[in-house]
C-alpha cells in the first residue's frame, strides 16, 4: 500500500495540519517509508496468534469512584489565550 | 404501495458515578463553568486517563439486565475528530471490542398484551464531550468543559423498530430500565439520557434504504414528532424521484421539522485505533457474579412473577413495573391488602392513583396517599364496608390528608354501607311507596323502571346501601 498526494491532503485536513505543496510531497514520501516498514512487519506469519490491543500484556488498573480533583480553573485559565465568564473562548463554531 | 419504516436507536446514558470516567473530577450537574474540569479533562500535555471502576460496574449491570454478553476483555479506542469541546482531539470510546454485546429488551406498544423484542447490537463505555455555548461572546464561542469526561454508556440497537411508536416504546423501556438498575438518573432535561434515531424507509422485503440520523432527541414527544416528520420527508423525496443521501439531521421543536446538519463523514474518518494510554479492560466471571448478586429483581422477572403468582395480565404486570417506585408501591399495597386483592389493588394504582398523580404532576414516590392507605380502601371494598363509589370519596379524603386511614375516614364520615337487612328493607318499602309510577311501569314490563327504583334506593342511602342487597330486596318485594 502506498499513499498518493490526494491521500496526504485528506489526512492533513482531518488532522487540521496545513501543508504546502512541497511539504505534501515530503510527507507522502515519509509516510510511504513508514508504510514500507509496516509491510515488512505484516510479512511475519502471525497465524494462530491472538492480536494484542497494547504492547504490554497487562490489564487496566481501575480507580475507585472518588472525587479527588479540586477547582483549578484560575490556574488553567491564566494560561488560556482567551476566557470570559469562566468559559474558554474559541473562534466561532457554527454547525 | 406501502412503505416500511426502519428505525435503530443509539442512546447515550450518563452513568451515575460521583467522579468522571478517566479522572477524579466531580460529575455533579449545574456547577460554575469549568470548575469541574481537571488537567485530564482539559487535556493538558502529559496527563493520563485512569478508568473509574464504578463506570465498569454500571456497564456490567446493564449487560446483565439485558441478557447480553459481557466481554472478558474489552478495548478502549480513540475516536478522532476536531471540535473545540473535545480538547484532546479524540474521544475515548470503544470500537472493535465493546464491553457489552447482544441482548435486548421487550417493548409494548399500546394496551395489548404482546411484547416485541428489540435486539441490542452493543453497549460501550465512553466519555462525554464538553459544551459549546454559541451565545454572544463578541462573535466567539464559549467552551465549558465540566461535562468533558463524564461517563456514558452508548447503547445501540439493531434496526428492529418499524414505527415511531415502537421507537418511543423502546426508548421508554430503556429509560425505565437504566433507572431501575440505578446506573442513570434518566434526567432528560439535563441531558442524562439522549437518543439519536437512525431512520430509513423501504418497500417491504427490499434491502435497507439509506438512513438519516436524527441527533439529540431529548424528549419522547420530540422523538415521535421528529421520526414522523422524517419518515414523511423521506417518502416524499423518493416518490418524487430523489435519492436519500446519508446525513445527520437535527429536529427543530418550533417548526416540527428535521433539517440536515452536515453530510455524515464515513466511519473511517474517525480513524479509530486502540488508545495506547489505556490497557485492555478485564472483567472476570467472579466480578460479574458479584455485580449480579447486587442487582435488584429485574422488571422482566417481576412481571412474570406478577402473572404467575398473582394472576395479573401481561399488560397489568408491565404497567406495574414501569418504574421501581411503582413496583415498590404495588408490592407494599399488596402486602397490606393481601394477595387475593391483587387485581383490585392493581386497578386502583393504574386507574385512580395514576390519573391523580398525572393530573397533579407528581411521581408515585411523592403520592400523598401511602400504599397501606390505598390497601385499606381496597380491603373495605372487599369486605363490603363501602361501595366502589364511596371508595372514591375515601380516596379523595385520604389524598387530601383527612384521616389516618380508610377506616378512620369511613368512621368519621359515617360512610359504612348499610348492611342491616331490616334497615334496607324499611328503606326499600319507602321507595316503593313513593314511586308507585315506576312500580306500575315495571309491572307493565318496562325493565328500565326497575333500574330507576334501584337508583332511588341508592340515592336515599346516599350510596351507602349495598347495591346487590338493594337489588335483591327490590326483586323480592316486586315478586320477580
Amino acid at each position: 500500500m502506498s499513499l498518493n498526494l490526494e491521500d496526504v491532503s485528506r489526512i492533513a485536513l482531518l488532522s487540521r495540519i496545513e501543508l504546502s505543496a512541497a511539504e505534501r510531497e515530503t510527507t507522502r514520501d515519509q509516510l510511504n517509508d513508514i508504510l514500507g516498514f509496516i509491510e515488512q512487519l505484516q510479512a511475519v506469519d502471525t497465524a494462530g496468534i491472538e492480536p494484542m490491543a497494547h504492547a504490554v500484556d497487562v490489564v487496566q488498573r481501575l480507580r475507585p469512584d472518588v472525587v479527588t480533583e479540586t477547582d483549578r480553573r484560575a490556574d488553567f485559565q491564566a494560561v488560556a489565550p482567551e476566557t470570559e465568564a469562566g468559559l474558554y473562548l474559541v473562534p466561532r463554531v457554527v454547525e | 404501495m406501502n412503505w416500511e419504516v426502519v428505525i435503530g436507536l443509539e442512546t447515550h446514558a450518563q452513568l451515575q458515578t460521583r467522579s468522571k470516567i478517566f479522572s477524579g473530577s466531580s460529575t455533579a450537574f449545574g456547577a460554575e463553568p469549568n470548575v469541574q474540569a481537571s488537567a485530564v479533562d482539559i487535556a493538558l500535555p502529559g496527563v493520563l486517563p485512569v478508568l473509574n471502576r464504578e463506570a465498569v460496574v454500571c456497564a456490567i449491570k446493564f449487560g446483565l439486565a439485558v441478557g447480553a454478553t459481557i466481554a472478558p476483555r474489552s478495548v478502549f479506542a480513540r475516536k478522532n475528530y476536531f471540535y473545540p469541546d473535545l480538547p484532546k482531539g479524540y474521544q475515548i470510546s470503544q470500537f472493535e471490542i465493546p464491553v457489552v454485546s447482544g441482548g435486548g429488551l421487550d417493548i409494548r406498544v399500546g394496551a395489548g398484551d404482546t411484547a416485541k423484542f428489540v435486539h441490542l447490537t452493543r453497549a460501550h463505555l465512553e466519555e462525554d464531550a464538553g459544551k459549546s455555548l454559541h451565545e454572544d461572546f463578541h462573535g466567539r464561542t464559549g467552551i465549558d468543559l465540566n461535562r468533558a469526561g463524564t461517563p456514558l454508556l452508548e447503547i445501540v440497537t439493531e434496526p428492529d423498530m418499524r414505527s415511531s411508536a415502537e421507537a418511543v416504546a423502546y426508548a421508554r423501556a430503556l429509560h425505565a430500565l437504566v433507572q431501575w438498575i440505578g446506573i442513570c438518573d434518566g434526567n432528560m432535561q439535563e441531558g442524562s439520557f439522549r437518543c439519536d434515531a437512525n431512520v430509513s424507509v423501504r418497500r417491504p422485503g427490499e434491502p435497507l434504504g439509506t438512513r438519516r440520523e436524527i441527533k439529540n432527541l431529548n424528549s419522547f414527544r420530540f422523538m415521535q414528532q421528529a421520526i414522523d416528520f422524517e419518515v414523511q420527508w423521506q417518502i416524499n423525496e423518493i416518490e418524487e424521484g430523489r435519492a436519500i443521501r446519508q446525513a445527520t439531521v437535527l429536529f427543530d421543536p418550533d417548526t416540527g421539522e428535521t433539517r440536515a446538519m452536515r453530510t455524515k463523514e464515513d466511519a473511517h474518518d474517525y480513524r479509530y485505533f486502540p488508545d495506547p494510554d489505556l490497557l485492555p479492560l478485564e472483567i472476570t466471571a467472579d466480578w460479574i457474579a458479584l455485580v449480579r448478586s447486587g442487582l435488584p429483581e429485574l422488571p422482566q422477572a417481576m412481571q412474570q412473577r406478577f402473572q404467575s403468582e398473582l394472576g395479573l395480565s401481561a399488560y397489568d404486570a408491565a404497567a406495574l413495573t414501569a418504574s421501581r417506585e411503582m413496583a415498590a408501591y404495588f408490592e407494599a399495597a399488596l402486602e397490606s391488602a393481601g394477595r387475593d386483592n391483587a387485581k383490585p389493588v392493581a386497578n386502583w394504582i393504574m386507574g385512580e392513583l395514576s390519573a391523580r398523580l398525572n393530573k397533579e404532576g407528581l411521581e408515585i414516590a411523592a403520592a400523598p396517599l401511602s400504599a397501606p392507605q390505598l390497601a385499606g380502601i381496597v380491603r373495605r371494598i372487599a369486605d363490603n364496608t363501602i361501595s366502589n363509589k364511596i371508595a372514591r370519596d375515601v380516596f379523595d379524603a385520604l389524598w387530601a390528608g383527612e384521616g389516618r386511614d380508610a377506616d378512620a375516614v369511613i368512621a368519621a364520615r359515617g360512610w359504612q354501607q348499610i348492611t342491616d337487612t331490616g334497615a334496607i328493607e324499611a328503606l326499600v318499602d319507602e321507595v316503593l311507596a313513593a314511586n308507585q309510577k315506576s312500580v306500575e311501569e315495571f309491572r307493565a314490563g318496562k325493565e328500565k323502571a326497575f333500574n330507576a327504583l334501584v337508583g332511588q334506593a341508592m340515592k336515599a342511602t346516599k350510596g351507602k346501601a349495598n347495591p346487590q342487597q338493594v337489588t335483591d330486596l327490590l326483586k323480592k318485594k316486586l315478586g320477580v
